[in-house]
């Protein structure tokens, strides 16, 4: 491991895990903008996470350690997770232990915790919540993995970094398939981070509710560990998407430190628009019925499937 | 016509040209009921006033072809009244609210307590014996008995009274499958409060600041039908000026509500921009409301004998100008909602009623026009100054969220028609009278179409002048048992939207 590695991989995962509660707060000023109100400041989650981190816990009786271990599981799978994906820097040392395919199983594993976890004081949103995670979730994935698919045939490669490294390489060059896995990507960010359409993070209604409702038990430190970890699974999201479709300009070994230096502010602004866009979505769209989800989800899967035969039949 | 007999044998009601109250005796009650159901009677509402010793006087409110029949029965101690919810199904839960208030029952089949939970006892009734002789109830635990449903996969859902949000108070119990709802059971009265015993404290003319807050978001209807049946009973004719002015306040209380609730139902279906854009021009109303009114939600404006401001001229002119750039701007939104295909996929076909139910449960009000009930008392009753300008009524077939949204946005701009049509022929004069109540028992009844419905105040005097009995009604007790029929068949997470669409009251209904 070169010196140059260890950097990259140390500032990857702390300035992912620090800046993804700005990430999600920059989204939410935009949403606000959109609709003409006065938006929270950029640091608001921040002052959401110390609020949250200075307050008790409560626990129901009948909590399990399940219940208790949950957060801490959830939120260091996300960190691992931003461990995997190359933001700013391909030569990432962690990334050899685990290629894309493992980070949608470390995504299903958080998903599966967070599940159980809502299950487990047995009240009847929890359960609500985790049953209809559990379906969004069981049609995203098979989207995301076709996603990465096609991405792994164009480079021929599992490894993120080295898809990214590969995809970079290949000049401006666009290629069809992946014009349809990007589509694709967007519907899947969209269901697994719970944004509209298909869930609504700022929504008081318990019925309507999917992500929140399987967090209502949750307080305190295991709540702020909650918020953090969905901030993160955002900011993770977006840094795949980014190094699936716009790979440029991230560091490695050939471009030394100083292309490290460089990919930072080259991610912020990425970060920016894709913030930017996000909140644009999220304003045009309504909720839809939540059994309008497999369609949604199966639009995904279907668009990824044809950027994948459009790779195996075209070769681009 | 056999309803005809009836009509003759009743005595007039005081302020009113058309209909009577007419007290029967024995088997007469269900069979007046029975032919005003036959003639197509809309129940208005269903109270008891409790006399002395455990006996009671039983009253039912019906709009029969725009009149009100009164029909009062005497209750003996221990006798129970014939229950009348096999021909309006909505009278079910009254009678069981009077049972609660006044410990005299009919002989309904379901005697589950409604109103009452654990602050006062099953043989205790608020209403029958003042607090100062009431036994201390001892404050079990609500045990009541909900409806359930067995079959294979069947879960329940409770939800309320504390919500995730800041609302009212109500208990939900859904039978679910799935995401399927098969039953929906509400538990209501945690919002009872003793209004009813609190009004016979009350000077009669001072009662209508009670009124007034009964409802906060009808409470010029609440007021203005307190204040009706005050005047009835005094026989005083309230200044022209005022009558207008009060006709211009229950339609700012109309915009204001069905502009509020259109942007909640944009919020609640996900499409934020609706709620943002629409609380804009709410609050832009209110202020206006405000410089002309000196209050933002016309609280305490409606006094017996008149209304308690008279408004500048040049206040007026200004409202009636904000009124029509409102409008204008409503129906930009319209138009945005009805091409939204998100938010038009979330309004058509939720929480459908159909009409022939809508009609069998006597469903009322703003959500009754959506189902094809064409009933607005401004028009099939109209007091003044209603019976010189009333509106059109707007009126949908479908039943859906959908139908209830495209009446409150006709309706804001039928509202918006009348305020500036009230305003440009206001007549000049006097803005309130002295009222004084004659020393003599009397009964006086107010009916006002609020916003939601038809708001009911039954006005009883005491031979000394005060208050007796006070009975007011909200049109939430017809609507709110049609709500379980409207969600049965959906979705879970559409509840929220279809109740939005209803918006039925917690705090006029528990009293």
């Amino acid at each position: 491991m070169t010196p140059l590695a260890a950097a990259t991989q140390l500032l990857e995962v702390v300035s992912a895990t620090l800046a993804a509660p700005a990430f999600l707060g920059w989204a939410n000023q935009c949403r606000a903008w959109l609709q003409n109100r006065r938006a929270p400041s950029v640091m608001q989650p921040y002052f959401v996470l110390r609020k949250l981190l200075h307050k008790d816990v409560v626990l129901a009786d009948n909590a399990s350690s399940l219940f208790r271990a949950a957060p801490y599981v959830v939120f260091g799978t996300m960190v691992v997770a931003a461990a995997i994906i190359p933001s700013m820097g391909t030569g990432l040392p962690m990334s050899a232990a685990a290629d894309g395919i493992a980070l949608v199983g470390l995504l299903a594993t958080a998903r599966m915790f967070l599940s159980l976890a809502a299950m487990d004081v047995g009240t009847a949103f929890g359960t609500l919540g985790a049953r209809r995670e559990m379906m969004v979730g069981f049609l995203a994935e098979p989207a995301l993995l076709m996603i990465l698919f096609v991405a792994a045939l164009l480079s021929g490669t599992t490894s993120l970094p080295l898809i990214a490294e590969g995809l970079s390489s290949h000049a401006l060059g666009l290629y069809p398939s992946l014009a349809f896995t990007a589509v694709a990507f967007v519907l899947v960010l969209l269901a697994e981070n719970a944004r509209i359409p298909i869930d609504n993070p700022s929504t008081h209604l318990e019925l309507t509710m999917i992500h929140e409702a399987m967090l209502l038990e949750y307080s305190g430190r295991h709540l702020a560990l909650m918020e953090w970890a969905a901030a993160l699974k955002l900011f993770n999201y977006a840094c795949i998407g980014f190094a699936l479709f716009v790979p440029w300009g991230a560091g490695n070994e050939a471009s030394g430190p100083l292309g490290l230096l460089l990919a930072v502010p080259l991610l912020a602004i990425k970060l920016v628009v894709a913030g930017a866009a996000l909140a644009l979505i999220e304003t045009l769209s309504a909720k839809l019925r939540v059994f309008r989800a497999p369609e949604f989800l199966a639009t995904a899967f279907l668009l990824a499937v044809l950027g994948l035969l459009v790779h195996l039949l075209l070769g681009a | 016509m056999s309803l005809q007999r009836w009509w003759e044998r009743a005595e007039s009601l005081p302020g009113r040209a058309a209909g009577g109250r007419l007290v029967v005796h024995g088997g007469e009650w269900l069979q007046v009921a029975t032919d005003a159901a036959a003639a197509g009677a809309q129940l208005l509402s269903l109270w008891v006033t409790p006399t002395v010793d455990g006996a009671g006087m039983a009253h039912v409110a019906l709009l029969i072809d725009g009149a009100v029949l009164l029909l009062e029965q005497m209750v003996a101690a221990g006798e129970r009244y014939r229950g009348l919810q096999q021909l309006f199904p909505a009278a079910a839960r009254m009678q069981r609210a009077a049972a609660d208030l006044c410990g005299i029952r009919c002989d309904a089949p379901d005697q589950r307590p409604w109103l009452r939970h654990t602050a006062w006892s099953a043989v205790e009734a608020p209403l029958a014996c003042p607090p100062a002789t009431r036994p201390a109830s001892g404050a079990a635990i609500d045990d009541y008995a909900f409806v359930r449903v067995a079959g294979d996969g069947v879960h329940e859902i409770a939800v309320g009274p504390v919500h995730a949000g800041i609302i009212e108070p109500g208990h939900f119990r859904f039978s679910v499958v799935g995401e399927k709802v098969l039953r929906l059971e509400q538990r209501l009265g945690y919002l009872h409060k003793g209004v009813e015993l609190r009004f016979t404290e009350l000077e009669p003319c001072d009662a209508h600041r009670l009124a007034a807050r009964i409802c906060g978001d009808s409470t010029v209807a609440y007021s203005w039908a307190y204040c009706q049946a005050v005047e009835a009973i005094a026989g005083v004719q309230v200044p022209l000026r005022a009558v207008w002015l009060r006709g211009v306040c229950l339609e700012l209380e109309r915009i204001q509500n069905h502009v509020g609730d259109l942007g909640a139902l944009g919020n609640d279906a996900g499409f934020a921009f609706g709620l943002a854009q629409l609380a804009r021009l709410k609050e832009e109303l209110l202020r206006a409301t405000e410089v002309a009114f000196g209050q933002r939600y016309l609280m305490d404006v409606v006094v017996p004998g008149g209304v308690s401001v008279d408004p500048a001229s040049a206040a007026l002119a200004a409202l009636v100008i904000e009124i029509g750039r409102i409008a204008v701007r409503v129906r930009e939104l319209r138009r945005i909602y009805d091409d939204h295909s998100g938010v038009r996929d979330r309004f058509a076909g939720a929480g459908v009623v159909l009409p022939e139910l809508a009609r069998q449960l006597g469903l009322t009000g703003l959500a009754g026009r959506a189902s094809l009930q064409a009933a607005d008392l401004r028009v099939d009753a109209p007091w003044a100054p209603y019976h010189v300008l009333g509106p059109v009524v707007a009126v949908r077939r479908d039943g859906d969220v959908a139908a209830r949204v495209a009446v409150r946005f006709d309706e804001v701009d039928e509202s918006c028609r009348l305020v500036a049509a009230f305003l440009s022929d206001l007549p000049d004069g006097a803005t309130s009278c002295t009222v004084t109540l004659p020393a003599a028992g009397r009964h006086g009844l107010g009916l006002i179409e609020g916003w939601r419905g038809p708001v009911l105040v039954a006005l009883q005097t005491t031979a000394a002048g005060r208050i007796q009995r006070c009975h007011v009604h909200d049109p939430s007790w017809q609507n709110w048992p049609v709500l379980e029929h409207a969600i049965v068949g959906n979705i879970v997470p559409d509840f929220p939207l279809i109740n939005k669409s209803f918006n039925l009251s917690y705090s006029g209904h528990d009293l």
